[in-house]
């Protein structure tokens, strides 16, 4: 408290300091008249100038200073598309950053008014106009191209021989279903929703029979994996950063996104010489209080790994059974209609 | 030179006799020039001041929740003392931190953004560069202003209620915004948020189309079109976006005020929250709404309304680099045409939002396509800006330094939008910093920096002829331009980690829990911008009261109409006959003229060249 209050009248003091010099300045300015403002101009384009070449230093060392925090080299087979993508748009765009920011100073550095010359009256020209038209244009378009490559084989439809997994988003956790056997989900309804059948799966469809719901999203390398993504309450966004994955989850509109994680777990760890690291799915749309805690873990393993994990978990119909030998026959009935 | 001073003599023998005494020599009493004003002068004001206040109030709950950023396991007792329950033992609570960042997104983009930077200049700037003595209807311009006050009002209001203000995003999605089981800002604080903006809809609805009214038909005697300031074109540009867009804002919010109080499913399906299926009166689950349908009418405004936020500091911009540079403006109809081209754009982008949320693949390439163009005409505009002051003869006040600052900050932030409209690397980036560095540099910085262009600039005309401090204009425009790179530029690396936007704390994923230092830098920076703000106050505070009133009428030597009024312009602005006009706004070293006002003929500037002028003429 106290702390705060000294922060606060230091700056208090600081501004009143600012206003008095200030003002005091502006009064000999009013008095001295051209020449102060001659300097004054000298002063602000010599710090356009400092700010263009500090300005650039700076971007420069900072990009290469927290380059090695940024995402690694994608994990899936299109990140490493969007990875190339992003490159083609830096270089499309940092030598535009750089020349516009240098004519930018440049300009302002030079034709300062001091006294000493004149502008030079130019109204314009068409041709310049139109070059300056036409190249972004046709820049943009060949952007527009690259982008729609990868964009129609990142939204098109799923290789057949994809696992298929189904992630439900709900305040404020993911929960995470297998195709099981038949690698398939079926049917589920909101209304279906109690204790022992938390996504509200249909028993009634089969399909659902050998189904499991699992911890964490367990996912074996180079093959494609289809995600059909839902969410029960309120919005989310099913959100993999490492496998440049990202979709929202609406409540009553299925959703999906497909792709081929490429690296395991254990390659990353080995890569990021980080033996704790782990790949993780977050949720990417705000969705209430704790959505900034809607952590689950990811492990991309080998086959032989990922089938004896896939043999440790135990179908949802399985389990339902077991307990409601006890308390028979729960939620079989009412209309279904998402899957 | 000697032209130059002609040129003044003649402006200042025109109006002297005039100048004493205003026309209107009824009193008016303190209410009608005061609160209920009609005069648009009054209400340029009266929006400005209250856009300063939301500024700030907006910009402070920015530094708040950037403390929780930066020092997530630090308690703040002072914050206990400021928010009571929400800061318990001097942390902020996860769902204020949510509110407080929805209020900030709201404020500034809606209150300070639109109402205080288009509501000031439009109102200032139209019946003054244009030639006309007010407003199309002074008493809608006036109903303008007061439901923008109403609606600030309300959400002032929201603040202080028991559950809290709305904190499901500026935004506004449902379900979360629909469903008050879901967030305790969903509750009344939401209802609050609704009506709030559903009176601002109302005011920028009056204000746009008295705009547009106004620039159409009350243009003085020789004002064609091609002879508008471009700051005129481009108030009327964002007048007709906001005509045309708010009505769907209202739409979408009204829905969503059924959905939320008359059980209707707009947006609502499949639902199961609080325990239980969410269902109708009768007992039914509520289905076949879409929560994306709100994405749509929301961002069929939210995306205009970006550019209703940038086309007025554009506008300025353009003007006071042509006037300080001594120079027209480069391409003036090159500059036209691109205000046109984004208006008409601005309409077929908006689903650039809204890529992830499950559209049709094909329909986002469409808007990808549409995306990207938009970049077009926006380049053309910073290569005219520098154009402009290429060979120029630049004079460094203030509104200039911002003028020049906010070309870089437009040049920085729209380059990024390139990667963010094409819809495949929008897949990673999405609502990660790189967005939020990516908006508040093009935006919310350029757009503030556009409103401090217009203060600093027309200063002199708003306030009776008093002039600011340049000295303290200085200090504010160097701390504020590298403070405000320092804020946003990282912002883009923590975008290539990934890091999502909207989260209280980093600390639950080993992925995002990397930037600690950074983000304590970020913070500290954005306090120093925000206290540079109270040099900004205090000189604005000071200089309308006690400020040096300036000598003569026109101190830029401009050549628009706003400086031919006198110095204390009056309900009418002209105390006799409207000036009539004979040439375009920014014929600035023409013929080796320094300056040639718009509404001196020919034969006044240059005298014996009045032949060979007219020859070229035909
Ligand atoms: C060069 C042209 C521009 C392009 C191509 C562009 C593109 C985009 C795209 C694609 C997004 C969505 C990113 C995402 O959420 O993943 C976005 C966000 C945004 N842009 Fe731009 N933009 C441009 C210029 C502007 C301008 C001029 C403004 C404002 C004056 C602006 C303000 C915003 C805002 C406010 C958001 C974020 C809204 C939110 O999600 O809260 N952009 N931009
Ligand atoms: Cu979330
Ligand atoms: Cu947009």
């Amino acid at each position: 408290m106290l702390t705060t209050f000294l922060g606060l009248s230091i700056i208090a003091l600081v501004l009143v300091i600012v206003f008095q010099i200030a003002k005091a300045n502006e009064l000999v300015a009013s008095l001295k008249g051209e020449e102060v403002v001659i300097n004054r101009n000298r002063i602000n384009a010599m710090l356009f100038l400092l700010f263009l070449i500090f300005g650039m230093i700076g971007a420069v060392w900072s990009t290469f200073h927290y380059a090695p925090k940024f995402l690694p080299v994608p994990s899936s087979e299109h990140g490493v598309w969007l990875r190339n993508m992003f490159f083609w748009t830096l270089v499309a765009t940092v030598p535009v950053f750089i020349v516009t920011h240098i004519a930018l100073f440049i300009f302002t550095f030079q034709y300062k008014h001091d006294g000493t010359r004149s502008a030079y009256y130019f109204p314009g020209s068409n041709r310049l106009e139109l070059i300056w038209t036409a190249i972004p244009a046709v820049v943009m378009i060949l952007l527009v191209y690259e982008g729609m490559r990868s964009w129609y084989k990142i939204t098109g439809p799923a290789p057949k021989e994809a696992m298929v997994v189904e992630a439900t988003g709900q305040q404020f956790f993911w929960t995470l279903r297998y195709g099981g056997a038949d690698n398939k989900t079926g049917k589920k309804s909101v209304k279906l929703i109690n204790g022992d059948n938390a996504l509200g799966l249909d028993w009634e469809d089969k399909d659902n029979h050998d189904d499991f719901i699992a911890d964490e999203l367990h996912l074996k390398v180079n093959q494609p994996v289809l995600v059909k993504i839902s969410a029960i309450d309120v919005l989310h966004s099913f959100y993999l950063p490492h496998f440049r994955v990202k979709m929202d989850a609406v409540p009553g509109i299925p959703t999906q996104f497909w792709f081929t994680p490429t690296k395991t777990t254990k390659q990353m760890r080995e890569e990021l010489n980080n033996p704790n690291f782990n790949y993780e799915l977050a949720c990417a749309e705000l969705c209430g209080q704790a959505h900034f805690n809607m952590r689950k873990v990811v492990v991309v393993e080998e086959e032989a790994e990922f089938n004896q994990w896939l043999a440790k978990q135990e179908p949802a119909y399985a389990k339902m059974k077991a307990s409601s030998n006890a308390t028979p026959d729960s939620g079989t009935t009412g209309n279904t209609q998402q899957n | 030179m000697a032209t130059i001073e002609s040129g003044t003599e003649i402006k200042i023998n025109v109006h002297d006799h005039h100048d004493h005494e205003h026309d209107h020599h009824h009193e008016e009493s303190f209410i009608s020039k005061y609160i209920f004003s009609q005069d648009h002068k009054m209400i340029s004001r009266q929006f400005l001041i209250t856009g300063i206040f939301w500024s700030f109030v907006g910009v402070l709950f920015s530094v708040l929740f950037r403390l929780q950023l930066a020092w997530p396991d630090e308690s703040f007792p002072i914050l206990e003392t400021l928010l009571g329950k929400w800061a318990a033992g001097g942390k902020l609570a996860p769902n204020f931190y949510y509110a407080l960042v929805t209020m900030h997104g709201t404020i500034m983009v809606f209150f300070v953004l639109t109402a205080g930077l288009s509501g000031t200049f439009s109102n200032l700037l139209i019946p003054l560069q244009i030639g006309a003595r007010d407003m199309a209807s002074p008493f809608l311009n006036m109903l303008s202003y007061w439901f923008f006050f109403l609606s600030g009002f309300i959400m002032l209001v929201s603040l202080f209620i028991s559950t809290g203000p709305a904190d499901g995003g500026w935004t506004a999605y449902p379900p979360l915004n629909a469903l008050p089981q879901a967030s305790s800002g969903s509750q009344f604080g939401m209802t609050l948020w609704l009506l709030s903006m559903a009176m601002f809809v109302v005011s920028s609805l009056l204000g746009g189309l008295n705009y547009i009214t106004t620039i159409l038909n009350m243009r003085t005697e020789g004002m064609t079109m091609m002879r508008l300031p471009l700051t005129i074109w481009a108030f009327f540009f964002t007048a007709v976006l906001g005509v045309l867009s708010f009505p769907v804002l209202l739409s979408g919010a009204i829905l969503l005020l059924f959905d939320r109080h008359l059980g209707t499913s707009f947006y609502l399906s499949d639902i199961y929250i609080g325990g239980q299926p969410l269902t109708n009166a009768a007992g039914e689950l509520l289905q076949g709404g879409s929560p994306i349908l709100f994405q749509h009418l929301f961002w069929f405004l939210g995306h205009p309304e970006v550019y209703i936020i940038i086309l007025p500091a554009m506008g300025m911009v353009s003007h006071v680099l042509a006037t300080n540079s001594r120079k027209p403006i480069f391409g003036y109809s090159a500059m036209v045409m691109s205000i046109l081209a984004i208006t008409v754009l601005a309409f077929l982008v908006w689903a650039h939002h809204m890529f992830v949320s499950g559209l049709n693949p094909f329909i986002g390439s469409i808007f990808v396509l549409f995306t990207l163009l938009i970049a077009v005409p926006s380049a053309i505009k910073v290569f005219n800006w520098i154009g402009t002051i290429w060979r120029g003869n630049i004079n460094f006040t203030p509104d200039t330094l911002f003028a020049i600052g906010f070309v870089s900050l437009f040049i920085s932030g729209g380059l990024t939008g390139i990667y963010l409209g094409n819809s495949a690397l929008d897949i990673p980036l999405h609502d990660t910093y790189f967005v939020v560095a990516h908006f508040h540099i093009v935006m919310g910085l350029a757009g503030g920096f556009g409103l401090f262009v217009g203060v600093y600039h027309w200063f002199p005309k708003m306030f009776n002829g008093r002039q600011m401090n340049n000295t303290m204009g200085y200090i504010h425009f160097w701390v504020t331009f590298v403070g405000s790179y320092l804020i946003f530029w990282p912002m883009h690396y923590m975008g290539m980690t990934g890091v999502p936007r909207r989260y209280f704390q980093f600390s639950n994923f080993e992925t995002f829990n990397v930037y600690g230092e950074l983000n304590v830098f970020i913070t500290i920076a954005a306090l120093v911008v925000f206290f540079a703000q109270f040099i900004f106050l205090i000189n604005f505070i000071y200089s309308a009261l006690y400020g040096p009133k300036i000598k003569t009428l026109n101190p830029y030597l401009s050549n628009t109409l706003e400086w031919t009024t006198p110095i204390e312009p009056g309900h009418g602005n002209w105390p006799g006959a409207i000036p009539p006009v004979y040439r375009g706004p920014y014929e600035y070293g023409k013929n080796g003229t320094d300056f040639v006002p718009q509404h001196l003929p020919d034969n006044a500037i240059w005298p014996k060249e009045e032949k060979e002028t007219k020859t070229e003429l035909a």
